[in-house]
């Protein structure tokens, strides 16, 4: 199976306070660290392990700056085959739309039976797959959380839905999935991994590698475009109790006493 | 003239989805004036049921009465929509895990705009209607432009919009089961496998002791056990925890896990996304412990402790074993 996982470069929300520039047009961007979208590197995995039990080839490939050829590489590290990084000054200020037209022209350059992407990024929309599917005219399944191959033509996949329930379907191949943090352990990769894949040649295509038109992607093919970072004010919020952890922690038993949080 | 608005009504055994009336107050943010018309597929008796309560509510019920509809399926559902909807819709979905099948995809095929999980509409500016988003785990918002010149496809947050509850409509139900089309589909529903129960109940506890990635460690998990313990609680947990397999999947707080309804909730060291608060109900006294000051769970919690939960719980948990 010829399997296409689409990836993306993020700052780390685990490691990193995300605040406002001083102007509110970006976040604050000095000393964030970044690292693979982690929906993204789920997805990579559960690809590797999908070509492990039928063959196959997994390509990963990541839409971004020059800098998002170092996820590309930690992602073959991990044990995908193939890398590409698709950058281009033209492609900056796209939307959702924009960016699904961009992997589109990714996915036709190549011959894939199975597209994944993460179940959301850094921005929280979970759009990307669903586009990319509609545009490619094939079947569609989002946050998915287990993947089983019937046979060459069909997948049995679970979808994580409310309540901890899953829903199981049957997909037809080729299409794309979105998937969930969860359906599987990601394996760690060493720098020793990494090393291997060091000197790989990642090939970068730009708008005309990919026959796009510039005006039909980034900013000017945008409807959706970002006027601003804020931080909103939301009520007083909590109480915050100061003073040394045995002080706040005399202060906050006293609380709970009162609230019936200890029996 | 004001394009014409749409809700697409989630329902289950008959009743509809709480978020079938803050579509109602959504589509009134966008346009003022707006009467949004319902769009309701399923079949039967349960069908028949939500759409004759939605009129009260909606000028008008569209129902689309149909077997292979029994189940919603979020691609037969797209064929539906594209078929029946006029161009330049503007059309609302309620962002959970069937809005995020079914909205992406719908709006490339009625080549409209899509704007995913909106958190509020501060109304339209032209043709470009404003609107605000949460990224980042929900540490910044942003204001998003969306031209909807050529229609729109929203995904609404639940519980962002009050409910209108007025039942001043008096609408009409228009069956409109003829216009449905043929529902081929590539990708074919199964079954739901129920979740397994876990060996507690966290739905039915009074206090909860709930822990997130701050936990750092599946050895770390002890300290919260250990402060629960001492109160007399359960540990429950954020999905990340789960995501590790460091806990059960059936102690997991979330829209995504279970709902609970304490009375006392203590989120150590969970950033408090709006998945996973949307899994606390019933306005529990709730408890933040985070060294993130900027973590949104300090803007929905009571008390605020602003430290590393592995420095502050096992002192909090030896004070109150020495007060007992």
């Amino acid at each position: 199976m010829e399997i296409l996982v689409c990836v993306k470069r993020v700052p780390d929300t685990a490691e990193n306070e995300i605040e406002v520039n001083r102007d509110g047009s970006d976040i604050e961007r000095d000393d964030l660290v970044y690292s693979v979208n982690e929906w993204d590197n789920y997805a990579v995995e559960e690809a590797i392990q999908i070509v492990d039990k039928v063959g196959g080839a997994v390509t990963v490939v990541s839409l971004g700056d020059e800098e998002s050829e170092e996820v590309v590489r930690r992602e073959m590290a991990m044990g995908a085959n193939n890398g590409i990084l698709v950058s281009d000054d033209v492609f900056t200020g796209s939307d959702g739309k924009g960016i699904a037209a961009i992997l589109k022209a990714v996915v036709e350059k190549g011959t894939y039976d199975l597209i994944l992407t993460g179940a959301q990024a850094d921005d929280g929309a979970g759009q990307i797959g669903g586009m990319l599917a509609a545009m490619l005219d094939v079947p569609y399944a989002s946050v998915v959380n287990s993947i089983e191959v019937l046979n060459d033509n069909q997948l049995k996949v679970g979808r994580e839905i409310e309540g901890g329930n899953q829903e199981m379907n049957e997909i037809a191949l080729p299409c794309v999935l979105s998937i969930q943090t969860g359906i599987n352990e990601p394996r760690y990769v060493g720098i020793r991994g990494i090393r291997k894949v060091a000197s790989v040649d990642i090939p970068i295509w730009g708008a005309s590698d990919l026959g796009l038109d510039p005006a039909n992607v980034g900013e000017s093919g945008a409807g959706v475009k970002r006027v601003d970072y804020f931080v909103p004010e939301l009520g007083e919020g909590a109480e915050i109790l100061e003073g040394s952890s045995e002080e706040i922690a005399e202060k906050l038993i006293d609380l709970l006493k009162t609230k019936g949080g200890i029996k | 003239m004001a394009a014409q608005v749409f809700a697409y009504i989630e329902h289950k055994n008959g009743v509809a989805d709480d978020t079938a009336l803050e579509l109602v107050s959504a589509a009134r943010s966008i346009f003022p004036d707006a009467s949004p018309a319902a769009i309701v597929t399923g079949s039967g008796a349960d069908l028949d049921a939500v759409c004759s309560d939605l009129a009260a509510s909606y000028s008008e019920v569209w129902k689309f009465d149909n077997e292979a509809l029994a189940y919603p399926n979020a691609e037969a559902i797209r064929k539906l929509l594209v078929a029946v909807l006029p161009a330049e819709a503007v059309v609302l979905v309620p962002h959970d895990t069937f809005g995020m099948d079914l909205a992406p995809g719908l709006s490339i095929k009625l080549d409209s705009v899509f704007v995913s999980d909106a958190a509020g509409i501060e109304g339209l500016d032209g043709d470009n209607l404003k609107v605000i988003r949460q990224e980042y785990s929900g540490q910044v918002s942003t204001h998003l432009m969306a031209n909807i010149s050529t229609g729109a496809v929203i995904n609404i947050r639940p519980g962002v919009f009050q409910p209108d509850e007025s039942k001043s409509a008096n609408g009409q139900v228009i069956d409109k089961s003829s216009e449905i089309g043929e529902l081929t589909v590539g990708r074919r529903f199964l079954e739901v496998v129920e979740a397994e129960a876990g060996d507690v109940d966290i739905t039915k506890e009074d206090i909860l002791v709930s822990v997130g990635r701050g936990i750092e460690d599946q050895d770390n998990i002890e300290i919260a056990q250990e402060l629960a313990e001492a109160v007399g609680g359960v540990v429950s947990c954020s999905r990340p925890i789960v995501d590790a397999k460091w806990l059960e999947k059936p102690r997991q707080v979330g829209t995504s896990g279970q709902t609970v309804k304490p009375k006392v909730y203590m989120a150590l060291g969970i950033s408090g996304s709006f998945q996973h608060l949307g899994g606390i109900k019933g306005n529990p006294f709730i408890v933040a412990v985070n060294k993130n000051p900027k973590a949104p769970i300090f803007q929905i919690a009571d008390v605020g402790v602003v430290e590393d939960l592995l420095d502050f719980v096992p002192v909090l948990t030896e004070k109150i074993q020495e007060g007992k």
